[in-house]
């Protein structure tokens, strides 16, 4: 086996695109691996350990710490999977999506020219069309929440049915829910049969797969539904819906991300990683950014690899920004809401 | 502020340095130099001199401090007598309070105690912020408990009077804090020097310790170079030395206060391993390595140096390891998003380029990330060395740096092999998602600490300290207390364990009706003539000859090691049969109570009812070791951590047990019974004036079940066949009953394996007291204390 050092990032084929490209070249996926699987090994109390002494071991201030909460932006997925979203609330929100800080705080920054949008908007399907209208002449994608999202426990075609009609709606990315069922009977081949199935749905439009660690029930089983998710050809790894009882958690998405880093160095493709659920304060987003920087490298601190799934963080990074600006603390009816 | 632009492309870490203006005020405050802090004031050094303290991280001077003199350190032990009567005679409560407001002063001033502990030593305030000063405050919390809990918990004991200690700079305040939180928990008084590189946290904790209300010359401190520790080590109003550094020192203190009668207990060097199995969680080991031998650049005496990973995981987990340094920032101690900061002294750097140099060239391959590291300051980057063999320099010798040296093993066998081959002890990880497989080899490895899953997790209440030459005594928890306590009324006020024998009186022809017998040495469970093919006389206590016994030497020393070394698996059985072999002892002496009694007279001399009395206190004796053989158990503790640390009592090994000549067939049961007992094997030495109780008592053994090489029996001239035991490096322990000279001179020849020594100093001891003559004491010197640290509950 070729092991693959993340700092030499070299890609496995000739047809792979250079680190500096920030279009990634897909990952295909490969035939479901049993060997890798039973082979993963985690840790939990290593992995607490690791988290917990990370916040400790880096930390940004004043003109990092700016720069850092606009890159957060860039790689968050603005979000509202509500029952009663309507096309008037999403319209709002892909405005905020578009302008997602006050323009005097970018120009007081100095980052006016850099166009900064938040990394896409995620909404259920059928606010999908009013989205895409929303943000047409922008590059924000529209992401819909897929396959009988949140639970996924809609009948198999209906799942696949939707996943269809949600790309032929314009989305370009599906976040699809796995069958917890299939993880925690340890049935692996079926979970990486569904996946399948949901990344030929997908076509062109990419795959992000929710795994729901809040119900997974041990660390080990994270990792190995990580990583058989990302054998199915998941060009994303998602750690929750945002409605279990725990989301995303450090812990979880360490496990996640070291999932991923092990596919890169065993298979040369990158596949990204999305923490979604209870990132509500600029300072989790920071520490987000050090995990993946020091995880995964630089490359996952962008938006083709790195998502927050949020809806309540920006509010927050908002007003640290304006704090930074001004020195003094902020409030949230400053700022526009979305 | 297109700065903000920039750094949203390259996402790069920024500066983020701790404020240090309220360290640097108190410095100034100080210019004109620090004093030492003896009885409770501020003295200046009785010669005048002063040294500097230095900032290793960019060669900045931060103060003078004072060099400790004779005198300096004469006065000092002066005040520290004088403190003690009021200190030890305190009620616990008292002694509580005082540290009670300790450990709360140390809280209120963290963050000055961190920013002081950074400048002064390098290491990064992340740890010292993070680590070091929890720590501290955590000691003495939890001696403060102690100290109201003492009186009743350890009623039979007392504090051991003035304590020396000398500490190293790798850690400078949390040493501080394991030596004088327990000290004057126990009710002693202490002389504290700090190290030369790193004295300057100790002096403000002196503040401290005023503004506590710890009663002037309670606790002293005296700063200054080795000469000052020297003064301390020397000084005959010392009744206990605790020591930290490493192992060439430590044998230094040994030797320098053999025979001295001081306490000494020694924390110093290790080559710790850290060994991977191949169903480890990599990525978690590589964290752990991060923790074992990047922490506190690698300057940790417990480190975990030496990686041993499962052939199969070696080149997966070295990939890790490089990626994972690749990311590390080495710098600015004081910048809070550090992982490395400075080694503690520019001579430290030196030595550790020097050792990784030699390595190379004894065919080691380096490897170092390309992370910048300063140029200025003795910052070294951290290090991974392959292609190392076991004769290696570093895989042998304690660096004291950020270096890693890999091998790789096949088997759990050859991983404890591995580990185990090294004259150090200390420390070991051990990483598997199989808690069989961990747990097996957690019970292989000869070390005082193992940690599985985890490495370098500290806690006031779990036993730390090492095997073999990593030194002896524990520090933290109940194991702790031993070294600061002594027990009240060891030894008899006159008297004299020796007895000599009378004047020779020519036998009568035919004294001796009967066939003769003929006294061996007892090896390996067989009964051998003497390699020198001579024999000695034996007395009785009217001058006439008794018999003759074999004149022991060298060579029956070292046949008796080699029998006891190999009969290792003792080590293994159960308590359960360690206790039925030690009643059926009983059983077997009991039935034979009339040879005995019958010998005991007519060789000493002692009255019907004497010997009788003796003869069953043997039985009792052995009665009382078959109950503790299964009942000597150590603690569980409960760090504040999801951890579990579970401490065992692992036999000491290989002991010599040299016996004295009052009470000759009890002192033999006594010191040969709870070495037994506790599974270690022993080669003992008899009474030189009364060997016949013991080659009697060979026939006991056999028809015991003991094993071959469990016991071995050497008669002889005591002290020259005590000198081999006591130089022997296959041996782990020696007691020693005889004269005082015979005392200094064991303690002396154990430095060349740092065996643990336990010695009469010529004083004689009631072997028939059940308080000095038996229980805890001897078990707890037949054993060695393993902390096992592992992860457990939710």
């Amino acid at each position: 086996m070729k092991i693959v050092s993340l700092d030499d990032r070299q890609p496995k084929s000739p047809a792979a695109p250079a680190a500096s490209d920030h279009h990634v070249e897909r990952n295909p996926g490969m035939a479901l691996d049993m060997g890798w699987i039973d082979a993963i090994h985690v840790n939990r109390s290593a992995v607490e350990r690791r988290t917990d002494s990370l916040g400790g071991r880096r930390t940004v201030k004043k003109e990092w710490q700016a720069a850092w909460l606009l890159r957060a932006i860039t790689c968050m997925d603005l979000t509202s999977l509500l029952g009663d979203d309507t096309p008037g609330r999403i319209q709002r929100l892909c405005a905020k999506a578009k302008a997602p800080v006050r323009q005097d705080l970018l120009e007081a920054l100095g980052v006016a020219h850099l166009n900064i949008t938040t990394g896409a908007v995620c909404v259920y399907h059928e606010m999908v069309p009013t989205a895409v209208r929303a943000l047409e002449g922008t590059n924000i994608p529209v992401a819909a929440v897929s396959t009988g999202f949140p639970a996924g426990l809609s009948p198999l075609k209906y799942r696949i049915a939707e996943i269809e009609e949600s790309v032929a709606a314009g989305a370009k990315e599906i976040d699809i829910v796995i069958s917890r069922r299939h993880v925690l009977t340890s049935n692996w081949q079926a979970l990486y049969d569904e996946v399948k199935q949901f990344r030929e749905a997908c076509g062109e439009a990419h795959v992000k797969s929710i795994i729901a660690t809040g119900e997974l029930g041990s660390a080990e089983k994270i990792a190995k539904a990580s990583m058989v998710c990302m054998m199915a050809g998941s060009d994303f790894i998602k750690t929750s819906t945002g409605t279990e009882a725990v989301n995303a958690t450090m812990p979880v998405s360490l496990i996640m991300v070291r999932q991923a880093r092990d596919y890169f160095e065993r298979t040369g493709w990158k596949v990204g990683f999305k923490p979604a659920g209870g990132i509500t304060q600029a300072k989790q987003a920071l520490a987000y950014l050090a995990m993946m920087k020091e995880e995964m490298g630089d490359e996952w601190t962008r938006p083709h690899l790195f998502r927050f799934g949020a809806s309540r963080l920006l509010g927050d990074i908002e007003r640290q920004l304006e704090h930074f600006v001004t020195g003094r603390y902020s409030a949230a009816n400053r700022h526009p809401i979305g | 502020m297109n700065r903000v632009a920039e750094i949203f492309e390259t996402m790069e870490y920024g500066p983020a340095p701790e404020a240090s203006d309220k360290v640097r005020a108190w410095l100034k405050s100080h210019a004109a130099g620090f004093g030492h802090y003896i009885g409770g004031e501020w003295v200046k050094p009785s010669d005048g001199q002063y040294m500097e303290a230095c900032n290793p991280a960019n060669d900045e001077m931060l103060g003078t401090f004072a060099v400790g003199s004779k005198a300096d350190v004469d006065r000092a032990v002066a005040a520290a007598e004088a403190a003690l009567p009021g200190w030890a005679g305190a009620s616990g409560h008292e002694r509580a309070k005082v540290l009670y407001a300790i450990a709360r002063l140390v809280q209120k001033t963290s963050r000055f105690l961190a920013v002081l502990e950074s400048l002064d030593n390098g290491k990064p305030i992340r740890e010292t912020r993070d680590i070091d000063v929890p720590l501290v405050a955590r000691h003495f919390y939890y001696h403060a408990g102690w100290a109201q809990l003492l009186a009743r918990e350890e009623p039979d004991r007392e504090p051991v009077g003035v304590v020396g200690q000398v500490i190293p700079w790798n850690f400078p305040l949390l040493m501080l804090a394991w030596k004088i939180a327990p000290a004057l928990a126990c009710g002693n008084t202490v002389v504290l020097k700090p190290a030369e590189h790193t004295s300057l946290t100790a002096l403000y904790f002196a503040e401290l310790c005023h503004e506590a209300g710890v009663p002037p010359g309670v606790v002293n401190i005296v700063t200054g170079p080795g000469s000052t520790g020297q003064h301390i080590v020397d000084h005959p109003g010392i009744a206990k030395l605790a020591f930290t550094g490493s192992t060439g020192v430590g044998r230094m203190i040994r030797a320098a206060t053999a025979g001295s009668g001081k306490k000494l207990s020694l924390e110093l060097g290790g080559k710790s391993p850290f060994i991977v199995l191949e169903d480890a969680d990599l990525d978690g080991a590589v964290e752990g390595l991060v923790d074992a031998i990047w922490f506190n650049q690698g300057e940790v005496c417990c480190a975990g140096s030496r990686l041993l990973v499962e052939e199969g995981a070696a080149e997966r987990l070295i990939a890790k390891i490089k990626t994972r340094l690749s990311h590390f920032r080495i710098g600015d101690p004081l910048d809070k998003a550090i992982d490395m900061g400075s080694l503690a002294a520019p001579i430290q750097k030196t030595r550790v380029s020097g050792l990784v140099e030699q390595a190379v060239k004894e065919g080691a391959t380096l490897w170092q990330p390309q992370v910048s590291c300063p140029t200025i300051g003795a910052f070294y980057p951290p290090s991974l060395l392959t292609d190392v063999g076991s004769s290696n320099i570093a895989w042998r010798e304690e660096i004291f740096g950020p270096v890693l040296s890999v091998m790789t093993f096949r088997t759990l066998t050859e991983a404890a092999q591995l580990a185990n081959n090294s004259r150090y002890g200390l420390a070991a990880a051990i990483w598997s998602d199989n808690i069989n497989r961990a747990l097996e080899l957690a019970g292989e490895i000869k070390a005082g600490v193992v940690w599985v899953n985890t490495a370098n997790q500290f806690d006031a209440a779990c036993p730390f300290g090492g095997y073999r030459e990593s030194g002896f005594g524990r520090e933290g928890g109940r194991e702790g207390l031993e070294e600061y306590l002594k027990p009240k009324n060891e030894w008899l006020d006159k008297g004299s364990p020796l007895i000599a024998a009378p004047a020779r009186v020519a036998d009568k022809a035919g004294a001796h009706p009967g066939v003769d017998r003929t006294p061996k040495n007892y090896i390996g469970g067989k009964q051998t003539r003497p390699d020198g093919a001579n024999t000695l006389e034996i007395l009785d206590y009217q001058g006439r000859l008794a018999a003759r016994v074999g004149e022991g030497n060298r060579k029956d020393i070292r046949d008796a090691v080699e029998a006891a070394f190999n009969a290792a698996s003792w080590e293994r059985s159960a308590a359960h049969l360690r206790a039925q072999i030690l009643f059926y002892i009983g059983e077997n002496l009991d039935t034979r109570a009339d040879e005995f009694e019958h010998r005991l007279a007519t060789l000493t001399g002692a009255s019907a009812k004497d010997a009788k009395r003796e003869v069953q206190a043997s039985v009792e004796r052995l009665f009382a070791y078959a109950g503790w053989a299964d009942k000597y158990e150590a603690n569980v503790h409960a760090p504040p951590s999801r951890q579990l640390a579970v401490s065992v009592h692992e036999p000491l090994g290989v002991v010599g047990l040299v016996c004295p000549d009052n009470a000759p067939l009890l002192s033999f049961v006594s010191m040969f019974a709870p070495a037994l007992a506790m599974g270690c094997r022993s080669v003992v030495i008899p009474s030189e004036r009364y060997p016949l109780l013991a080659t009697d008592f060979y026939q006991v053994l056999e028809t015991s079940d003991v094993p071959g090489g469990v016991v071995n029996i050497v008669t002889g001239e005591r002290d020259l066949l005590a000198k081999t035991l006591a130089e022997h490096d296959n041996v782990d322990g020696v007691w020693y009953h005889g004269s005082a000279e015979g005392s200094a001179m064991v303690e002396k020849a154990s430095t060349g394996n740092l065996k643990r020594t336990w010695v009469n100093n010529g004083k004689a001891r009631d072997w028939y007291s059940t308080s000095a003559g038996e229980g805890r004491q001897f078990l707890h010197n037949a054993t060695q204390v393993k902390t096992i640290w592992v992860p457990y509950g939710g």
